[in-house]
């Protein structure tokens, strides 16, 4: 083989990523955000836009070998042996059981239930399970090998159903008021079940990692990761290192979404046991089938309310069940079902409220973290029974909202007071207006009422185009694809009806109960020698925008330029440990610290040098007294502590709100919804970059469009069905709605900056908008998500069907 | 193995595989133009997206046999100049103006279909750029963004 271009090299990437300045804009271009001084450019953007930035699979290192991971085929199983095939050379590839694990077999986390690799004995708990590993210096010796290698098991009985499951890995109660009483009193009990299924995270570069062995006997893992203190827990346990041994550096991730949240310890796991087995770097790069069949989802769940409420819509009680599928182990799950439970009711008043909650375990892939923790399951089945009740009552969805949302000074259902930072009336507010619900819902329900009786507009033959406005109402079939186009398979008139629904949500900031004094994270910001300012954190960038958020504040506290000040490498050797970047708290928690830190450095530098600003003092004071440090150390945000066995006090220092309106067109004859355009307002505390944010909200937005639509993992005896990219679907850009996100600012006091947790909350409320439109446009209830057309035609068949009598509204 | 020979964003280049070696695989391994990412190896994701004479393939379907004498653009090839002279294009500006990337690993597929798209004369047209990225999946974004970067790119303004 010749090639004519340049050699591959190794990369050898820098401590730290100063700001893009080789490649700077054109002069005559605008940069919107810029131009105000307070909203800088991405700081990776320019590598990520020409190609330079390195994502794990793009690291050449020069010798290494590929790694795999044997996996189990059966759900529930004892593991009796491996058997090699003789006919093949052992001797050109390395082969890793669970007998050459050095440490603990198991992957640190919050339980010790899940091993890095099955042992000869133990039991196989789903059918993607690691049971072996095996390295090989080139992709087809690697092949050849797996294939000559075959476990031999002894299948046990397994479970499915984690209602029928024995084994449960966390439960909670939380107990206010008296409900038994007060649904005696109450005018009217409404009772209802949902049920939503896995999801998967689908970040487009899938799991990698490369572990290279050192001298030291360590090792050093580079990879997609999102928590780089996790994986180096993982590593000194298993592998039995020292801290110093084990070494992570995050590589550029292409998306987490909570999916590289804790699987990535396994994979580093593995990658560097068989480095160290072979003497080698190892490449451990998972390909989408094997991201899919192997890795984390998020949890399914079946929710059961039971609610009483008067006649004007208030609400007095609320008795919720949660049951969560955690899968084969523990990994999170007790922290998503918290958080499950601790959303569970939604943000509304209630005085009366019994939440139960329980996750077990299934003979199915471990279900992990996904955006939104627990929330988007619980809050889907809230929203949608508080529609429901709505209609029962024959109140608009906004009145209901309007009548029973927090507001400050309410109570939780833990007790905790909202003292400050309550905005759920404001992003209520401020989408319904922008979306002019109330006018588009009228406008519906006249479509309703003059259309056959029911939500349905005859649109005449499919190629007249848009359909809401050949028959004068609704909204315009005109986006991207909905209409317009002749259908030249078309045999008849399209049917199609259009709804517009209402969410609201809520979101607790940064992680539950007392987790983040737990974590006592730290974040250091650094004056060095040489005048450099460089921020050290464990934070990662995953694209949600932590290496332009952290420079800006600092920048904006030192009174410095933003291109000052440096980010480090999120590399274990390097950089404190910060807590991981998960439960929307970066930016809160962690830019907190960094705010307090700068405070700290300029206040130092100050006082060196008297009548002179930081910026103009802080290189001659480095000069000339050598580099400053400052470790800031998390300190307690305000309120009553969380008590984790009573789950009573302050659940989450803050909490975001979030609101959003969907529309939707639901071809009545296939059951396809196209969700057309969502409106969504959140509250994040404080806007720290109003483009980045709204790449949250927006993309938040999509992700929960799919969860409500199309998404929809598929399993059979323990196995994912639809386990290629091929078959599990996620929106494109013709599928997506145009998505106008409005940002509301409610600061939190106990924040140096107000700001609060945001990435999570648009994942909130997006599936019961578009669940709620659905309703509004058909007359049919989903209660189990995704709505599929399958699920839509089945619940219009169940209200008779549209075509033929006007949805059945219940009688309040 | 058998010589192929083509163009690179306009260098070029030879290499001697087997023909059905993937064009993807000869980017990023054989060339070590990692700017090309591997999404899905099905032609799902458009990860891999490339211009080959003019139009727009997935790197991942197409075997480097159909190549020979080709001329395919990646994202290597979008920034003008030397050095330290180096400019991003318009459509890499816009990206970087509007939001357009966040986690990075689309980007450069997305840029390569939209860059076929305006080559080819698309406009500032919202339907017509969502139907040009359709084959691009992007998790982060919600595609707001990305289409809102090719409009202002496309001369469209925001």
């Amino acid at each position: 083989m010749t090639t004519r271009t340049q050699p591959r090299r190794p990369a050898a990437p820098g401590p730290a990523t100063g700001p893009p300045d080789a490649l700077v804009l054109p002069p005559d271009t605008i940069a919107p955000g810029r131009a105000n001084g307070r909203a800088p450019l991405r700081r990776e953007g320019p590598a990520k836009l020409t190609g330079e930035a390195k994502y794990a699979d793009d690291i050449v290192v020069p010798g290494a070998w590929y790694g795999a991971t044997i996996r189990s085929t059966e759900p529930r199983a004892r593991l009796r042996g491996l058997d090699l095939d003789d006919d093949f050379d052992w001797s050109r590839v390395v082969l890793v059981t669970a007998a050459d694990i050095p440490g603990d077999n198991i992957v640190s986390l919050i339980s010790d239930d899940q091993p890095v690799l099955v042992p000869v004995g133990g039991e196989i708990r789903h059918h993607a399970e690691p049971l072996a590993l095996v390295a090989a210096p080139d992709r087809a010796t690697l092949r050849a090998a797996k294939r000559a290698i075959a476990p031999r098991t002894e299948k046990l009985e397994p479970v499915f159903d984690p209602e029928a499951s024995d084994h449960v890995f966390a439960q909670y109660a939380i107990d206010a008021g008296d409900p038994d009483a007060a649904f005696a009193e109450a005018d009217l009990v409404v009772e209802g079940t949902y049920r939503v299924g896995h999801q998967e995270q689908l970040y487009i570069e899938n799991q990698a990692m490369i572990a290279v062995p050192t001298d030291d006997g360590g090792v050093t893992v580079t990879g997609s990761l999102q928590c780089p203190y996790y994986v180096h827990k993982a590593m000194t346990r298993a592998l039995r290192l020292t801290d110093r041994q084990a070494r992570v550096v995050q590589a550029e991730t292409g998306g987490g979404f909570g999916g590289k949240e804790e699987y990535p310890s396994i994979v580093a796991l593995h990658a560097a046991l068989l480095a160290r087995r072979c003497g080698r770097p190892v490449r451990m790069v998972y390909d989408r089938h094997e991201d899919i069949v192997a890795t984390t989802k998020r949890h399914p769940a079946i929710v059961r309310h039971r609610t009483g409420v008067r006649r004007d819509g208030t609400l007095v009680a609320q008795d919720i069940d949660v049951v969560m599928d955690g899968g084969a182990y523990c990994t999170l799950t007790p922290v998503v079902l918290s958080r499950g439970a601790l959303h569970a009711g939604g943000p509304y008043r209630c005085p009366n409220v019994r939440i139960r909650a329980r996750a077990a375990r299934t003979n199915t892939p471990p279900n992990g973290a996904f955006r939104g923790f627990g929330a988007p399951q619980v809050e889907f089945a809230a929203e949608t029974h508080l529609n429901r009740i709505a209609a029962e009552l024959g109140l608009s969805p906004l009145d209901i909202r309007r009548r029973n949302v927090f507001r400050v000074g309410d109570v939780t259902p833990t007790g905790q007071v909202l003292r400050e930072s309550v905005a759920g009336e404001e992003v209520l507010e401020r989408a319904v207006e922008a979306a002019e619900f109330e006018r588009e819902r009228e406008r519906t329900a006249r479509g309703r009422a003059g259309h056959n009786g029911a939500g349905l507009v005859t649109g005449g033959p499919r190629a007249a185009g848009p359909a809401g406005a050949a028959a004068g109402i609704g909204l315009a079939l005109g986006w991207h694809g909905a209409g317009g186009e002749p259908d030249p398979l078309a045999t008849g008139p399209i049917r199609r009806a259009t709804g517009i629904g209402l969410a609201l949500g809520w979101h607790g900031a940064g992680f539950t109960g007392s987790g983040e004094v737990r974590l006592a994270s730290v974040a250091s910001l650094e004056l060095a020698a040489d005048g450099a300012i460089r921020v050290l954190t464990a934070s990662t960038e995953m694209g949600q925008g932590t290496k332009t958020v952290f420079p800006q504040l600092v920048a904006a506290e030192l009174g410095v330029p933003y291109e000052a000040v440096e980010i480090a490498a999120q590399d274990t050797a390097f950089v404190p440990d910060s807590g991981p970047t998960v439960a929307s708290r970066t930016t809160m928690v962690v830019g907190g610290l960094l705010i307090k830190a700068a405070r700290r450095l300029r206040a130092g530098v100050e006082a060196r040098n008297p009548g002179r600003t930081f910026a103009e003092a802080y290189r001659a004071d480095a000069a000339a007294n050598g580099a400053t440090r400052i470790d800031e150390q998390f300190e307690p945000y305000p309120g009553e502590p969380f008590d984790d066995t009573t789950y009573r006090g302050d659940a989450y220092p803050a909490f975001g709100w979030a609101a959003c309106v969907a529309r939707v067109a639901v071809d009545l004859d296939t059951g396809e919804v196209s969700v057309t355009d969502v409106v969504a307002a959140d509250d994040v505390g404080r806007v720290v970059h109003p483009v980045l944010a709204e790449g949250q909200v927006e993309g938040g937005t999509l992700q929960a469009v799919g969860y409500a639509t199309i998404e929809e993992m598929k399993v059979a005896d323990g196995r994912y069905v639809n386990d290629r990219l091929a078959t599990y679907l996620i929106p494109t850009a013709l599928d997506a709605p145009r998505i106008t996100s409005i940002l509301v600012e409610a600061p939190f006091s106990g924040s140096p900056h107000g700001a609060k947790g945001l990435g999570e909350l648009p994942m909130d409320v997006g599936a019961p908008a578009v669940v709620a439109a659905i309703h509004d446009a058909t007359g049919a209830w989903i209660t189990d998500l995704p709505a599929t057309p399958e699920r839509i035609l089945v619940a219009l068949g169940a209200t008779a069907g549209p075509a033929t009598a006007p949805p059945a509204e219940p009688a309040a | 193995m058998t010589a192929f020979r083509f163009l690179v964003n306009g260098e070029p280049v030879e290499v001697d595989v087997p023909g059905m070696r993937r064009l993807l695989d000869v980017l990023r391994e054989d060339l070590g133009l990692t700017g090309t990412k591997e999404g899905c190896g099905e032609g799902e994701c458009g990860a891999c997206t490339v211009i080959l004479d003019g139009q727009v393939v997935d790197a991942c379907l197409v075997p480097i046999c159909q190549v020979d004498g080709g001329f395919v653009r990646t994202v290597e090839g979008l920034a003008h100049g030397p050095g330290e002279a180096r400019r991003l294009d318009e459509l890499q500006a816009a990206f970087l103006e509007t939001g357009g990337a966040q986690c990075g690993i689309c980007t450069p597929g997305m840029l390569m279909a939209a860059r076929a798209y305006l080559d080819a004369g698309g406009g500032p047209d919202e339907g017509a750029i969502r139907e040009a990225i359709a084959g691009n999946l992007c998790r982060c974004t919600g595609y707001t963004k990305i289409v809102e970067a090719i409009e202002l790119a496309a001369g469209g303004g925001r």
